[in-house]
């Protein structure tokens, strides 16, 4: 494998854009309470968007019906050509096998606000544990290839310790190396910085910028108004179970056009 | 303890500059109990009371403890209590593993399936349960195999045939123990955080290869305590099968006894029998949790590690004197 991090970007150009990711009209609830509310989000291939809204209003929701972690209960998502979770024959949307549904989420990486890395395996065995009994990789190239995202993560000396022994930032650099492993087309990050402490957000920031400009498409949830500002090349807006606006992060985060943006930025900044 | 360690820096212009060191080093002593030391003494000497009543007591007969501790037929008993206590327990925890994902498991049938098993099998006594199985051939003569409600069968066997004492004991043993492995699997199941099987999930896996790479391991750490416990009691349950007849170590003892007439001391006998299998079976229990315990506390060296880094420690100073 090619240096994930490293490479220059591939696809960044605006011409060759191709939507990796589709939602229309996504909508969900928890009994009654209606988390969704009709989303509707395109991320093109190569491309960064920033999901910002306050607590609640739905935007982790919105990340696990992606790769289909939640079942949606109206609307649909295309990735990469597939619709999520369901497969369509005669017209009707039947709902995909636990296998099939595995199979779609290779495609998608997940990186979670509280790591969850596997506390009994170390670094590496996190890293090449998927690869190994999923993808059917070569242990030894699964080996070589996890100490190389290891590297990239600046974590090449820690493979043979347990979760327990390393800090917040490493752990959650070990768990993005993880996700990476799988070779997807897609990366998720749920507040991947959330839980870190302050000194320990800028590493975790660093890998992720470095993957943003490999060329990797990614959806991030996050309060770092900088790293948004930085990295997006679409900020969106959510609250309440509904996209409030959406735009380049200059629009957004410079020049809101709502109220609700306006008092939400004001918060967080 | 501290003291040498002090790293040796420059002093920073205005600071505070310590003595020599060593000069005003805090000499740590620890806590004494001195509470313990008498406690011990007290209990000490309760238990020598016991021990030398027992030992002169004219009704104990020593020689014949002596006589039967390794005789044929006891050690003969012994293996079959060990044998039967590892078949049992093989068996129960894979029923009983399977029983929990069946608790476990969104199958409405499944689950409900299951926890009618565990009701059954642990609302009842075990003895009772043991004495049903090795009495099965009296509700059924036969048994058959064929196609039910219909005169088509396969074959036909003698119930007291197919289903000889030693069976009838591990059949009773193991689908009563399954059903407390069941409750134990399911807790350690329930330990596990949601966050694990949602990052299994992320990365592709299935549902089957998440149970046993990510679930069950961490569940182990859980389960293996009070698996060592039902070990242990099932190592003594099986004296319960001296009911149905099963040669184990309490069954040949009892009936030696019944021929010399030396009951006490054949239970004696087989008590330092029992103690002794326990003891043993603390040692893999120990290794156990030390294994699937890793990555969440720091471990120690083992009793053996550090047996061996004493030895070493000797034999360098005694290298040390001789030079
Ligand atoms: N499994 C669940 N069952 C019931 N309600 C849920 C569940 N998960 C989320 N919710 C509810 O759905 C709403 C949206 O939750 P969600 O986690 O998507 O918000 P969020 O935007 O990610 O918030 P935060 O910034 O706090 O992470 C909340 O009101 C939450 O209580
Ligand atoms: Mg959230």
């Amino acid at each position: 494998m090619n240096s994930i991090l490293e490479s220059p970007s591939p696809v960044r150009t605006d011409e060759n854009r191709l939507p990796l990711v589709q939602a229309q009209g996504v909508r969900k609830s928890y009994g009654q309470l209606q988390v969704l509310k009709g989303i509707d989000l395109q991320v093109d291939a190569g491309q960064v968007m920033c999901l910002l809204g306050p607590s609640g209003s739905g935007k982790s929701t919105f990340l696990r019906c992606i790769n289909h972690l939640e079942r949606i209960d109206g609307g649909r998502i295309n990735f990469d050509g597939e619709l999520i979770g369901y497969a369509q024959r005669n017209g009707k949307l039947h709902e995909m096998k636990p296998r099939e549904v595995a199979r779609q989420r290779r495609g998608i990486g997940m990186v979670f606000q509280r790591f969850n890395l596997f506390p009994h395996l170390t670094a590496l065995e996190n890293i090449i544990a998927a690869p190994i009994g999923i993808k059917r990789i070569p242990k030894a190239q699964a080996i070589a290839q996890a100490h190389e995202l290891l590297e990239q993560v600046g974590l090449g000396d820690k493979a043979t310790l347990h979760p327990a022994k390393l800090s917040g930032g490493q752990q959650q650099r070990v768990a993005i190396a993880r996700a990476l492993a799988m070779e997807p087309k897609l990366m998720l990050f749920d507040e991947p910085t959330s839980a870190l402490d302050p000194e320990l957000v800028g590493d975790v920031l660093d890998v992720m910028q470095k993957l943003a400009a490999s060329g990797m498409t990614m959806i991030v949830v996050t309060h770092e108004i900088g790293f948004a500002r930085n990295v997006a090349d679409e900020v969106v807006f959510m609250d309440g179970g509904v996209v409030v606006e959406s735009g380049s992060p200059a629009e957004v985060l410079g020049n809101p056009s709502h109220e609700r943006t306006r008092a939400f930025l004001e918060n967080v900044i | 303890m501290a003291g040498n360690s002090t790293v040796h820096r420059r002093p920073a212009p205005g600071a505070i500059v310590a003595a020599e060191p060593g000069a005003h080093d805090i000499v740590a002593v620890p806590l004494r109990h001195p509470g313990r030391w008498v406690l011990a003494s007290l209990i000490l000497l309760a238990l020598l009371g016991v021990g030398t009543s027992l030992w002169q007591n004219p009704n104990i007969d020593h020689p014949t403890i002596a006589k039967y501790l390794f005789s044929d037929r006891i050690v003969a008993g012994a293996v079959l209590t060990v044998a039967l206590t590892i078949i049992t327990m093989v068996l129960s925890t894979i029923l009983g593993i399977v029983l929990a994902l069946m608790r476990l498991s969104a199958n409405p049938v499944l689950n409900s399936v299951a926890w009618l098993y565990v009701w059954i099998f642990r609302g009842t006594p075990l003895l009772v349960q043991i004495v049903f199985w090795g009495y099965l051939g009296l509700l059924y003569k036969q048994l058959s195999l064929g196609v039910p409600f219909t005169d088509f069968t396969v074959f036909t066997v003698d119930t007291n045939a197919l289903i000889p004492a030693f069976v009838a004991g591990v059949i009773a043993l193991t689908t009563n123990q399954a059903a407390y492995t069941a409750e134990i699997v399911r807790a350690g199941m329930l330990s596990v955080d949601q966050g694990q099987k949602e990052a299994c999930y992320s990365l592709g896996m299935t549902p089957l290869f998440t149970l046993f790479k990510v679930e069950l391991p961490q569940a182990m750490r859980v389960i293996i305590p009070p698996m060592g416990n039902e070990t242990i009691s099932m190592l003594k349950d099986t004296a319960l099968l001296s009911l149905i007849a099963v040669a184990e170590l309490y069954t040949v003892a009892a009936r030696i006894s019944s021929q010399n007439l030396h009951q006490v001391e054949l239970l004696i006998v087989v008590s330092i029998w029992y103690l002794a299998l326990t003891s043993i079976l603390s040692v893999p229990q120990y290794y156990l949790e030390r294994h699937y315990g890793r990555g969440s506390r720091t471990l120690g060296p083992t009793p053996i590690g550090r047996a061996v880094a004493l030895a070493h420690r000797v034999r360098r100073s005694q290298e040390g004197n001789r030079s």
